[in-house]
């Protein structure tokens, strides 16, 4: 049996035009990272604040540790925050700032600063108790931030998009970084952002949050390979996206084609039927692309694609090839092989493209829940 | 040669900017005070002979009335620049952190409104409304509290009622500019690691609003110490204020030597103790000013 450090149950919140969120009911396993990924304005950060006390909700509840919050001001909840810009204590030292929620506990001078001193051990700053906040660099700070609100042991560590404010390189580190500090302390960590790549790397599971309901939530692989909603294939992870009407329906694969007159066919994802609406999604990395069809060397036969090269977009290793569809001069974006096999293709070179029907999804329009 | 001209144009310019502060500083404040400081050195020998000497300053401190004048003035003058703190916190609390846009605005307006009336006009309604047969004693008799209409002029409360009522503004405006700047999720993070509403206040919000809290407090006492027209419309001619026996050494009793160095000692007095003010609450000069 699993226990669930947070748990919501049918918990609302509204404002005046909208509402932010919509009867969400979930449960965040102990020590589990947990990510809410969606774009700004889904509620999420609404949903957090309802977590952490600072906002009532209008309806439903939150559990944590299984206990009722209904009520608790956020200075009685088993729950600490990592804010946005961090909101370290500016007119007190670093370890001051570790110190805090300790001494406001009551906590003994000389066993706090001892605390706070160990705890700015762990988290890899030792001897810095005395520094100013501001000498500290974006890294060090987190860290910081982070240190102050493990010490108290809380049941569950809320963060903020915590890593907004960094630069990219420095971003990067500290996803590892919380990872292996998530992992060291097994502390339940819910976290939010908007930012796709964040949540897939640091999770264990992830939550597509959406006008203030959750759209899927499970593994970082489930949400990549199997998107239940449109939604989730168009906000997690690069996708082709190509609309069109169902054309025929073949057990589990459907024909769509489109208003321009592609045909493309995929995996159903719910119930269709020919003349439906539907939207196609592929993944740049499931498409191979060939000079000629016999470069393309498909494994199975499935349909090939012919178009030309738009632009190049090289990124390293993410590097793809933006192509037109030859007939509907549809956009399709299709990932360069890692070998440097094609790195000397040029614009408007004539190709070939092709993917496996079943590793694309299609969804009916209108049914985004299947 | 070209650069040497417009770095002398530049120089030049600065000048001229410069150049009305300079006389202002210059012909109003320097001028005045050195004529006012040879005057208070100035001991009366005879009928129009005059020798250096400290007796105006020695009279300060042998004769009790003075000192007597000017430790009550000055104590009167801390307790209003409390009472003015502990009222204005709420108000700029209210304006910087509870209330935005338009209503926060209106809030400052109505905080400064009563400042487009002169003060003799703003004190004179004072005195309407607290003297015996003015608008509160009466009230106070129609409601049956008392009997008698009380007379609530000249008294040492009505003294600070009148002296808070006129700084407030003063502590409101720089209380609000250190309370705007203060973070928002500062609170909330002290909050959430388990501060409560004293707790935040005394670790975060005082903290940080420190700067703005001795500016204001400086003003306001600066400002009470040297007021007159409050105390003696307030507090009558007997109300003992010092900036009142300088008054009367200047006008009164064409006594200007004495009155030149009463003023040079109540400059003296409250820069002592604004000096030590801040050195008690552990604040720099420098960071108070650039925080106003």
């Amino acid at each position: 049996m699993t226990t669930f450090d947070l748990e919501a149950k049918a918990l609302s919140k509204r404002f005046a035009t909208h509402t932010a969120v919509d009867a969400l009911s979930f449960g965040v396993e102990r020590g589990s990272f947990f990510s809410i990924l969606g774009p700004s304005g889904c509620g999420k950060t609404t949903l957090l604040r309802m977590v952490a006390g600072f906002i009532e909700p209008d309806g439903g509840d939150v559990e944590i540790g299984g206990r009722s919050m209904c009520g608790v001001p956020p200075n009685r909840r088993p729950v600490n925050m990592v804010f946005q810009q961090l909101a370290l204590f500016p007119m007190m030292s670093v370890g001051e700032n570790v110190a805090y929620g300790l001494a406001r506990r009551g906590v003994a001078r000389a066993d706090r600063e001892r605390k706070a001193a160990e705890m700015l051990d762990r988290v890899g700053l030792p001897g810095l108790a005395a520094k100013r906040v501001d000498q500290l660099s974006g890294g060090q700070r987190q860290r910081v931030a982070i240190a102050r609100s493990l010490v108290l042991k809380p049941t569950l560590l809320l963060l903020d998009e915590p890593l907004g404010a960094l630069d990219l390189k420095l971003r990067e580190r500290m996803k590892i970084e919380l990872k292996q500090l998530q992992a060291a302390f097994g502390t339940t960590f819910v976290y939010i952002t908007h930012d796709q790549s964040e949540a897939l790397v640091l999770s264990d599971r992830v939550a597509v949050m959406n006008s203030g309901r959750f759209e899927q939530v499970g593994t970082p692989q489930e949400l990549y390979y199997s998107p239940a909603t449109p939604f989730v294939a168009g906000f997690v992870g690069a996708n082709n996206r190509i609309d069109g009407q169902v054309s025929a329906i073949d057990g589990d694969l459907v024909e769509i084609r489109s208003a321009a007159g592609w045909t493309v066919k995929a995996r159903r994802h719910g119930t269709l039927k020919p003349g439906d609406a539907a939207t196609i999604f592929v993944r740049p990395e499931v498409a191979v692309l060939g000079r000629s069809t016999a470069d393309l060397a498909l494994a199975e036969p499935a349909a090939v694609h012919q178009g030309t090269v738009e632009s190049l977009l090289f990124d390293g290793a993410n590097s793809a090839v933006l192509l037109r569809e030859q007939a509907s001069r549809c956009e399709f974006r299709v990932a360069l092989p890692q070998t440097g096999r094609y790195a000397d293709l040029k614009v408007n070179e004539p190709v070939f493209f092709s993917f496996a029907a079943d590793r694309a999804v299609c969804f009916g329009v209108g049914s985004s829940h299947g | 040669m070209a650069k040497a001209t417009a770095s002398a144009s530049q120089r030049l310019i600065l000048w001229l900017l410069l150049a009305p502060a300079l006389l202002w500083l210059f012909g109003l404040i320097l001028l005045p005070h050195l004529d006012l400081a040879l005057l208070s050195l100035r001991e009366r020998t005879g009928p129009g002979e005059y020798a250096f000497g400290l007796a105006q300053y020695r009279t300060f401190f042998t004769e009790p009335l003075y000192w007597d004048v000017f430790v009550r003035t000055a104590t009167i003058s801390l307790i209003a620049t409390a009472l003015t703190l502990l009222l204005a916190f709420p108000i700029a609390w209210t304006i910087a952190k509870l209330t935005r846009g338009r209503l926060s605005t209106l809030l400052f307006a109505v905080c400064l409104i009563p400042f487009w009336v002169s003060e003799t006009v703003r004190t004179l309604g004072w005195m309407i409304l607290l003297r015996e047969t003015g608008v509160i004693p009466g009230l106070l008799v129609t409601l049956g509290i008392t009997e008698v209409p009380i007379e609530m002029l000249y008294r040492d409360p009505t003294i600070l009622v009148g002296l808070v009522y006129t700084s407030l503004l003063f502590m409101v405006v720089p209380l609000y500019g250190s309370l705007e700047s203060l973070d928002d999720s500062l609170i909330e993070a002290a909050y959430d690691l388990g501060g409560n509403g004293w707790t935040v206040l005394r670790t975060v919000v005082i903290p940080h609003a420190s700067p703005g809290i001795t500016a204001g407090c400086i003003v306001v006492f600066m400002l009470t110490l040297g007021n007159y027209l409050t105390a003696s419309l307030l507090g009558g001619k007997n109300s003992l204020w010092f900036t009142e026996q300088i008054y009367t050494q200047f006008i009164t009793r064409f006594n200007w030597e004495q009155g030149a160095a009463f003023g040079f000692l109540l400059l003296l007095l409250s820069s002592v103790m604004v000096w030590t003010g801040l050195r008690l609450s552990g604040q720099r000069f420098s960071d108070v000013m650039s925080r106003t």
